[in-house]
């Protein structure tokens, strides 16, 4: 019942930032200079025909009511018409692109982790060691990493160098397509190391010197037993949170990564269309990226929630 | 969506206390490599005599370590070195000035939420809580392609979206700077709050933001780069990192430093400004 509240009352926090990012997403359009009737057109248009665009595009209404039409056509689902490929739906555009991404954020998501946890575990074991000084200096070298560049070492040694994974596109069928995401996610996950260890590591320390894992040591808990069955349950929790924040960062930078292996995903559409200067794909990618990071930050809220009760109390 | 978009290093501001003759070994070090590297790019026309824009077809796909040029050349036959050199000052000076604006508004903003509070505390963090929604490549590429490819309007999107994590920073200071004794007092004693706001709570509330600010400047050069290598940033052909590996990746197989070389500057840039920022906060934590 408690938990029921806590969900409700999250959901209505969505409202006004669902709200407030279709607005973002609506002001990209007055943002760009010029007339977008005229661009469209050329410059050789009559006036009478970009009178007669404006009035098809809206363009003519009041600012607050191209926004509500923008709203309800984004609600429906119609995110416009493409400009670069003439006719063709936005939403089709991207939606069908939407599979190779979720795939990278997914594998490149548990490719962090894998990493992670045994490293920050590693460290944390014997602060002050050899070790502990090794995955320290992680943080230090790792925050200036652009990850494309890491791609673009990683496609340098491992696809070209030694040659055993596809460099480019997203293959055929499911083994393909495992084999295709590989290099990509590994790129996103080593970008995100840095950040991650950081938090595991402290929140490990921290609780490491708690009551309750001193009780867990007194009771004679193997050592293994106390850092994995006691400790890492704690500390995971509070890194739960870090992690929803970075899937922002990650989402956001699938889209150098998707460019980097020519992988043809919603991140890779939209440097297509930043070349194409093909506004509406821009303005969609840039919405759904959004609301993916909305849902993400909604799921980790629940799941916090559901993990720890003080969060729903609060 | 509650939290800073990187875990910050906290320290404490109450437990001021100087032990001298300690010496901070990060924070010097960090100072010393940030030093050096702006001083290479300051002294760019000193420490190479070859223009980044010639191009010399004869002079093309030079290896390093080739005479008279140490890095090696481009496909056009334009000397590396000169080109990274070059480049550093475009991608630092780029990268420490789009973080200047964020943090001057950030922190007005924070310093009037936290102090206010009510209905302009709700209206600010709501924005906040829109901008935090948009994944910040994302927002901030979109805002560069409205905008026109350029410095300028890099400097517009960055500003745009980094304000957001100052004005969080300096905003949860003043919540608790402002129930200590000093402002307390500072209150009683009836000065006007333009200077409680700005000689009594800004010096104990701003060391956060500015430790936060050196990670900023490595999260802005990442964002350069990544825009001029996605094309959307400095425009070729003026010498810049991000458009350097971009250029490099087409040579990849014969050419490999090309696109090595300039992602190995950004990493060291990273790594001094990583340094301070560790630096300052254990100075501020030993004090």
């Amino acid at each position: 019942m408690q938990y029921a509240l806590y969900v409700v009352r999250r959901l209505l926090t969505l409202v006004p930032v669902l709200l407030g990012i279709t607005f973002v997403v609506f002001l990209l359009l007055k943002l760009i200079p010029g007339d977008p009737a005229v661009t469209l057109l050329g410059v050789h248009a009559t006036p009478a025909s970009v009178a007669e665009l404006h009035k098809q595009m809206g363009l003519d209404k009041p600012l607050y009511q191209q926004y509500l039409s923008f709203l309800g056509h984004a609600l429906q689902g119609n995110l416009g018409v493409s400009y670069q490929y003439r006719g063709v739906s936005v939403s089709s555009l991207v939606f069908g692109n939407l599979a190779p991404t979720l795939w990278l954020i997914v594998v490149g998501m548990f490719f962090a982790i894998v990493i992670t946890v045994p490293l920050a575990m590693i460290s944390a074991n014997k602060p002050g060691s050899a070790t502990d000084g090794a995955v320290r200096a992680i943080p230090l070298i790792g925050i200036g990493l652009p990850s494309f560049w890491v791609g673009v070492m990683l496609i340098l040694l491992l696809g070209l160098k030694v040659k055993i994974l596809p460099v480019s596109g997203f293959g055929e069928g499911f083994t393909g397509h495992v084999q295709h995401i590989i290099l990509p996610a590994l790129t996103i996950a080593l970008a995100q190391l840095p950040i991650l260890i950081r938090s595991l590591r402290a929140s490990m320390l921290e609780v490491l010197v708690s009551d309750y894992i001193v009780t867990a040591k007194a009771k004679g808990l193997s050592r293994s037993r106390v850092m994995f069955g006691h400790a890492l349950r704690n500390a995971g929790v509070a890194s739960v949170t870090v992690l929803g924040v970075n899937l922002a960062y990650l989402i956001g930078s699938t889209v150098a990564v998707e460019k980097v292996f020519a992988l043809n995903g919603v991140g890779f559409e939209m440097y297509n269309a930043i070349l194409g200067r093909d506004l509406p794909v821009v303005q969609a990618i840039t919405l759904i990226f959004a609301v993916l990071v909305v849902m993400v930050n909604l799921l980790t809220d629940l799941a916090h929630a559901a993990l720890d009760p003080r969060v729903r109390l609060g | 969506m509650t939290t800073l978009p990187a875990p910050l290093p906290t320290f404490d501001a109450s437990t001021i206390r100087k032990r001298s003759g300690e010496r901070n070994i990060t924070l010097y070090a960090g100072l010393t490599l940030f030093a050096l590297i702006v001083l290479a790019a300051v002294f760019a026309p000193l420490l190479t005599s070859a223009d980044p824009l010639q191009q010399n077809l004869l002079q093309a796909r030079l290896a390093p370590g080739s005479p008279g040029h140490l890095l090696g050349t481009d496909d056009l036959g334009r000397d590396v070195l000169s080109r990274i050199l070059y480049g550093a000052r475009v991608d630092l000076r780029v990268g420490v000035l789009a973080v200047v604006t964020p943090l001057v508004i950030g922190s007005i903003l924070g310093l009037l939420c936290g102090w206010w509070g009510r209905w302009f505390d709700t209206i600010v963090m709501r924005l906040v809580d829109i901008v935090v929604a948009f994944p910040f490549y994302v927002l901030v590429i979109a805002l560069v392609f409205a905008l026109g490819q350029g410095t300028k309007s890099i400097y517009i999107a960055i500003s745009a979206v980094g304000w957001v994590a100052y004005c969080r920073i300096v905003r949860g200071q003043v919540l608790v700077a402002k129930e200590q004794e000093y402002a307390l007092a500072a209150r009683a004693s009836g000065l006007p709050t333009w200077r409680i706001l700005l000689r009594h709570l800004l010096p104990n509330v701003i060391l956060q933001a500015i430790v936060y600010a050196m990670s900023d400047i490595v999260l802005s050069i990442l964002a350069i780069v990544t825009l001029s290598y996605l094309g959307l940033g400095v425009a070729p052909p003026s010498p810049e990192w991000g458009s350097m590996i971009a250029e490099g990746q087409n040579s990849l197989l014969t050419q490999w430093y090309l696109a090595t070389i300039p992602g190995l500057c950004v990493v060291v840039v990273g790594l001094a400004l990583a340094l301070i920022a560790d630096g300052l906060v254990n100075q501020f934590n030993k004090r």
